[in-house]
């Protein structure tokens, strides 16, 4: 790696600390933001020469805010500080700072950073790419590419999103225990709707789409280390690992969607799943369950089995009845269909998903999943019309191609029975 | 004398490697290693998962099991490798070639016990 790389890693490692903490100082994103990237390219010039600090979120602090001091000393004509003083004093100031700068303080400064993005007036798509742009620091150009839109229109969005969260004033004081954990709740289920933007591949290049669910896993782990005990936070980060695990095989060369039992198992990242494992095991010692938990148990049973037939379809079907309790929705129950026409057949499956319909209509992998019952029942009409259905919904081509495959195969067995 | 070469870093850092990066890091430090491997003179290597996968078991009369690391520092341990060589000197010079272009620390600590243990691999 050039020294470049390093540096660039570095200062992406630190910006939601550093950023988080100017936030809490400057009370304004804009500011603090700029303050940031001041600072980052101060980083460059020094950095190169004097190495890197020992800790780079506090030297991006201290000097990220001599800076705007800096500023203001210049706008009231008082004397300025030469910046080779303050860069020459970082040393023992950066020792003292980082005392000061205790894991607590970071863990709330993130969060409210986080948090910020999670404005509920905002649509998902700006809460994400307003994550995207101030925690994770991607460029606007990033963002547009992944959502597939103009520059000019995300920039535009960005800044929309921006004025309504400072209209919003989250408060700068330490927050008590029940907000921090609303607060965590709001955070966890934003960086949940990231990794699907990049997982469900409404668009965008494959390399694109990997890069958000990258970022998803990057900020569950930042999550997770500031609140080490919270057996939610494992359970999503373990959730993403593993479906981010199978990302290779998803797709075959050709871009066409491989569907789980399909799956070649020996391109799933088993890095990945072990430490999804053991996050599900810490997060199982808690026993107290919640929603994203009991979907990385799922996850971790797919991904145990060696062989698509060594699935233990009973466990996720118990697994999918307690995710309807804890979180009751059609998709929920659509999902445990899939498992029930495993252990007691595709006639059981059509009964539990056939009271959806209503609420279903609009919804792709319903119309693919009854498609699949039916054809197994032998339903051939029935079933050609459900995957007539289901590739009117699709969002992409893989999706329509996926189904169309059915559809010819149905077409041949017709034909040659 | 055996010594434990430590690889600390900031562990948000190396997690935000690209794969290609990481794999270049890992790439030129198997080099070293084969060359110490050659003389006989490498014992376990190890990565550690991120410290976000760790369980701290506190000991006392009554042995509390915490989540996360043990410590909260900058830099995390994560990893280490265990070699055998003739002075400190070349254990440095080890650490120093293994290290060379990367930012983080190495730390070698000389091993006062050491068991290969039972298990096969």
């Amino acid at each position: 790696m050039t020294e470049l790389a390093w540096i660039d890693a570095a200062l992406s490692a630190a910006r939601p600390k550093a950023v988080g903490a100017l936030l809490r100082y400057f009370r304004d994103l804009d500011q603090a933001e700029e303050a940031f990237q001041e600072a980052c390219l101060r980083a460059l010039k020094t950095w190169p020469v004097n190495g890197p600090p020992r800790d780079p979120a506090a030297w991006l602090i201290l000097v990220g805010r001599n800076v705007a001091l800096d500023d203001v000393r210049r706008r009231s004509k008082t004397q300025v500080l030469p910046p080779e003083e303050i860069l020459s004093d970082l040393d023992d100031a950066e020792a003292d700072l980082a005392e000061r700068l205790d894991s607590a303080h970071y863990r709330d400064d993130v969060l409210r950073l986080l948090f910020i993005c999670c404005h509920p007036d905002l649509p998902a798509v700006q809460q994400i790419a307003l994550a995207l742009r101030i925690v994770s620091g991607l460029t606007v150009g990033e963002i547009a590419r992944a959502f597939l839109v103009g520059e000019a229109a995300m920039e535009q969005r960005i800044t929309r999103a921006k004025s309504r969260v400072a209209a919003a004033a989250v408060p700068f004081e330490t927050p008590g225990a029940v907000e921090r954990s609303e607060r965590l709740g709001s955070v966890a289920a934003m960086i949940y709707l990231l990794f699907n933007e990049g997982y469900s591949a409404t668009g965008g290049s494959a390399h694109v789409r990997a890069s958000l669910c990258e970022e998803a896993i990057r900020l569950a782990r930042l999550l997770l280390g500031l609140f080490p005990g919270e057996p939610e936070i494992m359970g999503l980060t373990a959730l993403l690992l593993f479906q981010h695990a199978r990302a290779r095989a998803r797709l075959d060369p050709d871009g066409n969607i491989v569907l789980l039992e399909d799956q070649d198992r020996a391109l799933w990242n088993r890095d990945m799943i072990a430490e999804g494992l053991a996050l599900v095991d810490k997060a199982l010692r808690h026993r107290r369950p919640g929603s994203y938990q009991v979907q990385a148990a799922i996850a971790a049973l797919h991904a145990r089995a060696a062989r698509p037939q060594d699935t233990d379809w009973a466990e996720i079907d118990a697994l999918y009845a307690t995710l309807e309790r804890l979180q009751p929705s059609p998709v929920v129950t659509l999902n445990r269909a899939v498992a029930v026409a495993k252990l007691r057949g595709a006639e059981a499956a059509l009964a539990m998903i056939e009271p959806l319909a209503d609420r279903l209509s609009g919804y792709f992998h319903f119309f693919g999943a009854k498609g699949a019952f039916l054809t197994q029942l032998g339903r051939t009409e029935e079933a050609r019309e459900a995957f007539g259905r289901a590739i009117a919904l699709a969002h992409t081509p893989a999706e329509a191609a996926h189904i169309r495959l059915h559809l010819d195969r149905l077409m041949k067995d017709s034909r040659s029975a | 004398m055996l010594y434990a070469v430590l690889c600390y870093h900031h562990e948000a850092e190396v997690m935000g490697w690209t794969k290609a990066q990481d794999e270049a890091v890992l790439a030129k430090r198997a080099k070293v290693q084969q060359k110490i491997a050659a003389a006989g003179k490498l014992g376990p290597v190890a990565r550690l998962m991120p410290t976000t996968a760790a369980t701290t078991v506190r000991s006392g009369r009554e042995p509390v099991v915490i989540d996360g690391p043990f410590a909260e520092t900058k830099e995390q341990l994560l990893g280490f490798y265990v070699v055998d060589c003739a002075s400190l000197d070349e254990a440095i010079g080890f650490a120093r070639e293994l290290g060379h272009g990367e930012t983080g620390a190495l730390e070698i600590r000389p091993l006062r016990h050491f068991e290969t243990g039972s298990r096969a691999t």
